[in-house]
């Protein structure tokens, strides 16, 4: 039997997430690493980012990736940084050379394939939209978004916040019943996926598309043409990539092992705290 | 201390083991049909909800202050063969567009005879499924025109354009179907920025079916077949691209 949230102490084993919550992270996680290979294999067809509605080679590219003869190179702006062996030029597992933007290793499929990198891309763009979308509507339905991702007016005040912040930098998590509850810093990463680089990642993708640009304009507009949604689409991307980063590492910080048990059977340790101060202990006797 | 150093090589070497692993899991399982088929699959959802969502909507048109300061010719850059090098040496005077198939009326139109149809002038996107976009301004006749002249029987199904480049060794063709055919921005452009199409944009007439991506617009038309099937058509999956590379026919997303 699991102990009731309230009361936990460290050392209890409780429930953690619901099955909504661990079926859809799963997914996502598959879907989310297949949509940016995908799509790095797309981005390699046309390696190059523009504002605006239109761009193409003539055009004014604020970011680019190539090479200069053996040379790879990425330039962001007037900034060009050497990226020989990894982007714009680099040795596939057969040793060839190839000089797309993004690795063979990094992308999918493996060897350049425009058509076949559309139809991964495409099909799971189904599965993240109405992933999404379905997780939303169920988690509003159970309260988990009011309960867990809303944050209250004492999380929004900066002391609070400044004081998640230094907490975090000092890698102290929080223990016993408070580790069951998200602190601001996590709502606020959750929050931003949810509601805005995911949606923003579906956005960006339906204003490149031809079809919707005629019956749905304002999405392309908005962003300010069709170049500058594929701009955004791009960063949003990275800024999930740099999401997952952060992600992992809070993981593998808090107790992998624990942390991947409760977003599979939805059980979870709780962490117990360091060992009370002896007065203390004197203190709240009976 | 190497161990820790060792630890992180080995780390490191399993990572990207698993990593190629994964790859190579992900392209065989493309491989499979059943899987391949079910992602492509994805195309007739594309479709379908576009047309569901978008009906007859006409694609965003531009200013002519919007116009890319240099469109890029994309593809073929020059038609094959020499009947294709004398009309353009011609400027087009004797050529004619071929409509056939599964019209009441086959048609030879000349190039002066499209251009005395009446004329739609649209300032369009261009978007290339390799992720650039020009924009620029195309004139010509509506192909519902056309093929409202020709008499299209009731049970034709899709529009071929044969083309008069070849690619890669092979002819281009597309095809769309009479959703598009009869779309009011679908036309036989012959001019493109106010001047007669060049001979690198698909002179003497490209398709616009401008809710579609770059492939879809047909350059260097030569001849109109209305069919009931793609089937029988070069590859049979109704266009150069989609053939040879396995890109998607319905090309709006």
């Amino acid at each position: 039997m699991s102990t009731p949230e309230a009361a936990a102490v460290g050392g209890d084993l409780v429930k953690r997430h619901r099955l909504s919550t661990r079926l859809w992270h799963w997914l996502n996680a598959v879907t989310l690493l297949v949509m940016l290979m995908s799509g790095l294999m797309i981005f390699n067809a046309h390696p190059r980012l523009y504002w605006g509605e239109y761009g193409a080679n003539f055009d004014h590219a604020w970011l680019e990736i190539g090479h200069h003869g053996p040379h790879g190179y990425l330039r962001i702006g007037t900034l060009t940084l050497p990226t020989t062996g990894v982007l714009g030029i680099w040795t596939d597992a057969q040793g060839r050379t190839d000089v797309h933007a993004f690795p063979g290793w990094a992308t999918l499929p493996t060897a350049y394939s425009l058509a076949d990198g559309r139809v991964w891309h495409l099909a799971f763009a189904w599965v993240l939209a109405l992933g999404l979308l379905c997780y939303l509507l169920w988690s509003l339905a159970n309260g988990h978004l009011r309960r867990d991702i809303h944050i209250t007016r004492a999380e929004w005040r900066p002391t609070h916040i400044w004081h998640d912040v230094k907490e975090h930098a000092r890698l102290r998590f929080p223990t016993g019943a408070a580790a069951l509850r998200y602190n601001v810093l996590q709502k606020l990463a959750y929050a931003a996926v949810l509601f805005l680089l995911l949606p923003l990642m579906i956005l960006t993708g339906l204003a490149m598309s031809p079809g919707t640009d005629a019956w749905a304009p304002l999405a392309t507009e908005v962003f300010g043409g069709r170049q500058s949604a594929r701009s955004v689409h791009f960063l949003c991307a990275w800024a999930l990539v740099g999401f997952f980063a952060v992600h992992i590492a809070m993981v593998l910080l808090a107790g992998p092992i624990n942390e991947v048990r409760a977003m599979i059977t939805g059980r979870y340790r709780v962490p117990p705290g360091p060992p009370e101060p002896l007065e203390s202990i004197g203190e709240s006797a009976p | 201390m190497s161990l820790p150093i060792l630890s992180r090589r080995a780390l490191i070497r399993t990572g990207a083991l698993g990593g190629g692993l994964l790859l190579s899991g992900c392209d065989k399982l493309y491989r499979q049909p059943a899987f391949h088929d079910l992602l492509a699959s994805g195309e007739n959802l594309h479709r379908v909800s576009q047309r569901a969502l978008g009906g007859q909507a006409l694609a965003r048109e531009f200013a002519a202050s919007e116009v890319s300061p240099q469109f890029r010719a994309n593809g073929s850059r020059e038609g094959a063969g020499a009947d294709y090098k004398r009309h353009l040496a011609q400027g087009f005077a004797n050529w004619a567009l071929q409509v056939d198939g599964l019209v009441e009326r086959p048609l030879a139109i000349p190039l002066a005879a499209l251009k005395s149809l009446p004329q739609r002038i649209q300032i369009t996107r261009h978007d290339c499924v390799e992720g650039w976009s020009a924009i620029g301004q195309w004139q010509g006749p509506l192909l519902g025109q056309v093929l409202d002249v020709a008499r299209v029987r009731p049970e034709a199904r899709y529009v071929v354009f044969h083309c008069a480049d070849i690619y890669g060794g092979a002819p281009y063709y597309e095809s769309i179907d009479m959703i598009d055919a009869h779309h009011p921005q679908t036309i036989l452009a012959w001019a493109m920025n106010g001047r007669p199409l060049e001979e690198a944009h698909g002179a003497p007439i490209r398709l616009r079916v401008e809710r579609q991506l770059g492939y879809k617009h047909a350059k260097f038309v030569n001849r109109i077949e209305v069919r009931q099937t793609l089937a029988g058509v070069y590859g049979g999956k109704g266009g150069y691209w989609e053939d040879r590379s396995g890109y998607a026919w319905y090309a709006g997303i």
